[in-house]
């Protein structure tokens, strides 16, 4: 399940771009991989992120791993519905299970992201 | 007998089997000068019965006090016969680290009591299974702050254990955590200081009470200063003062440590001790060190498995919260024996006879002249005595009676020359305590 219309990283974040707005989660392949995830470590509103640098973790059961920011900028939301259930992320990946809303600073960064064919070939290659 | 269990059929197979006749062979890359060819200079085996009269030989030249008065960060309280019995069994004794939790539920269920226990006792919601003592737990607790904070300035009062403030700066000697002694009035951290020195770049302060120098510091006056900056408060607790003083988690403290040792572990000339460490809620993801939980299996039947492991180095790597992922379990075994044999009541109990006798100690000597209490804020079961007669004198003369007198303050670079720290436990009798006074009237 790859969404056309959005953008994604090869480190398995997706990208919904809404003007300068861009909102971050991870991949259904993501989430898949990872299993049950049981917590995310939200970063604060108001937070620098930059171009593939991690801002946050994602724990399931037996790993936990980082989570990229596929574009640099400000943090103006975060998905605080994943303090109390982080298990939206599995149920609900492209949806209620995004992660946070940034403000971008330079949109060509958005140009190196993937497709969502290139994403499909990308983690077919895996 | 021979602990190598290899046979030289074995060895030779394996020599040959690289092309090598001999074991020599093996080390022809060492540098011949660098080989040492003598035989080691120790003596010859002794039979069993003639080895056990000479080793007791060399104990008996240890000295033996009847009466310990020395404290300073490690007491002689009385230790129950149980706990020995118990800790010794082979089931707890042996048994390696708890990762299979399928044969470990003993060890895994110690763990879990352990963690209950120091919780009900220290009022912090969360504490792990140990650390290796309560000086590490401090440098730990250090770390935590600094990486929740993402601050880089841990205050420590000037009034910490000296030894678990250089504990610290070892620990984090090669980060870039800065650590800024705040010093000490009055025996007692300089609120003052302490106030002025907060700021944005504060990851926590720790603080101890009671103090090395048996002092109860003003938690209150400083516990919502350093909230408000947005600083974490670690304090440095002594266990078996909880049994009479406010708690912890009373304080409003974010992470609370101890050294376990007072509870029911030897002095055994510094260890092996325990670290007791424990944290408020939300930090329970930040906590170094391994964690038992409580949980049910397939058959819904209650069982204990080690939790919350990603934050770990065996999964999580360079990014671990710590790179401590034991704990000291026998230790820690002991410490939970001993809080369940001992009971909320008996640790009152033991509090209030440490209590009560340290201060007629305090003043008894008081009474003799020349000799005089050197602070004037409340302690527990330790104080300082400014002494006419220098602190190394009284101990070398009092020894001669078996009597331990203190510890002599003249070495800890904290300006207290002269000074004899003295710590009574429950242990400690009122004639020993009216013996200490007569000897101490007659040292000149």
């Amino acid at each position: 399940m790859i969404p056309e219309g959005l953008k994604y990283s090869k480190e398995h974040e997706w990208v919904n771009i809404e003007g300068d707005t861009v909102t971050i989660g991870i991949t259904d392949y993501a989430q898949g991989e990872l299993g049950d995830i049981v917590f995310v470590e939200l970063p604060s509103v108001g937070t620098k992120v930059e171009y593939m640098q991690p801002f946050g973790t994602i724990e399931a059961v037996k790993a936990v791993s980082d989570i990229f920011s596929p574009v640099t900028g400000e943090i103006v939301e975060v998905n605080t519905a994943l303090e109390a259930d982080a298990g939206i992320v599995n149920s609900d990946p492209y949806g209620s299970g995004w992660i946070i809303k940034v403000k971008i600073e330079d949109g060509s960064e958005l140009d190196q992201l993937l497709d969502a064919a290139e994403y499909q070939e990308h983690i077919g290659q895996n | 007998m021979n602990y190598i269990p290899n046979t030289n059929a074995e060895l030779q197979r394996m020599l040959e089997s690289f092309g090598m006749a001999d074991f020599e062979d093996l080390l022809k890359n060492i540098p011949g000068s660098l080989r040492y060819r003598h035989s080691l200079n120790i003596p010859s085996a002794l039979p069993e019965h003639e080895l056990v009269t000479h080793l007791a030989g060399m104990a008996g030249e240890n000295t033996k006090y009847d009466a310990c008065f020395a404290g300073a960060g490690a007491y002689d309280h009385f230790i129950p016969a149980v706990i020995g019995g118990l800790v010794s069994r082979p089931e707890f004794m042996t048994a390696y680290t708890p990762y299979q939790p399928e044969v470990a539920q003993g060890t895994l269920q110690a763990i879990y009591e352990f963690q209950s226990m120091i919780s009900s006792l220290n009022g912090m919601p969360v504490t792990n299974a140990s650390m290796y003592d309560g000086s590490s737990a401090l440098a730990e607790a250090a770390i935590l702050a600094s990486r929740y904070t993402g601050r880089n300035d841990i205050l420590v009062a000037a009034t910490v254990n000296p030894h678990y403030v250089e504990t610290i700066k070892t620990y984090l000697s090669g980060t870039n955590i800065n650590v800024l002694l705040i010093p000490a009035s009055e025996g007692l951290v300089d609120y003052k200081v302490l106030r002025s020195s907060l700021n944005h770049n504060t990851a926590a302060l720790i603080i101890q009470s009671p103090n090395f120098l048996g002092l109860i510091e003003n938690i209150e006056e400083v516990a919502g200063d350093v909230k408000a900056c947005g600083a974490l408060l670690a304090l440095a607790y002594d266990p078996i003062s909880l049994g009479v003083l406010k708690t912890p988690g009373e304080y409003g403290a974010d992470i609370a440590c101890a050294e376990g040792q007072p509870l029911g572990l030897p002095l055994a000339y510094g260890g092996p001790y325990v670290g007791l460490f424990s944290v408020r809620q939300d930090l329970i993801r930040k906590i170094p060190g391994r964690l038992a939980a409580k949980t049910v299996d397939l058959n819904n039947k209650t069982g204990y498995v080690l939790t919350l492991q990603t934050r770990e180095q065996h999964i999580r790597r360079e990014k671990a919260t710590s790179n401590i992922c034991t704990n000291q379990q026998l230790c820690a075994l002991t410490a939970a024996i001993y809080l369940a044999v001992m009971g909320k009541k008996g640790i009152k109990r033991v509090a209030e006879l440490c209590l009560t006798k340290a201060h007629y100690a305090a003043s008894e000597i008081s009474k003799i002249s020349g000799y005089q209490l050197k602070f004037a804020a409340p302690f527990f079961k330790e104080f300082v005595i400014q002494t006419p007669v220098s602190p190394k004198k009284i101990i070398a003369g009092l020894s001669k009676f078996n009597i331990l007198a203190g510890v002599d303050l003249s070495g800890f670079k904290m300006g207290l020359k002269g000074c004899l720290m003295i710590a009574v436990t429950e242990k400690i009798t009122y004639n020993q305590i009216d013996e200490l006074v007569f000897r101490l009237s007659k040292v000149k």
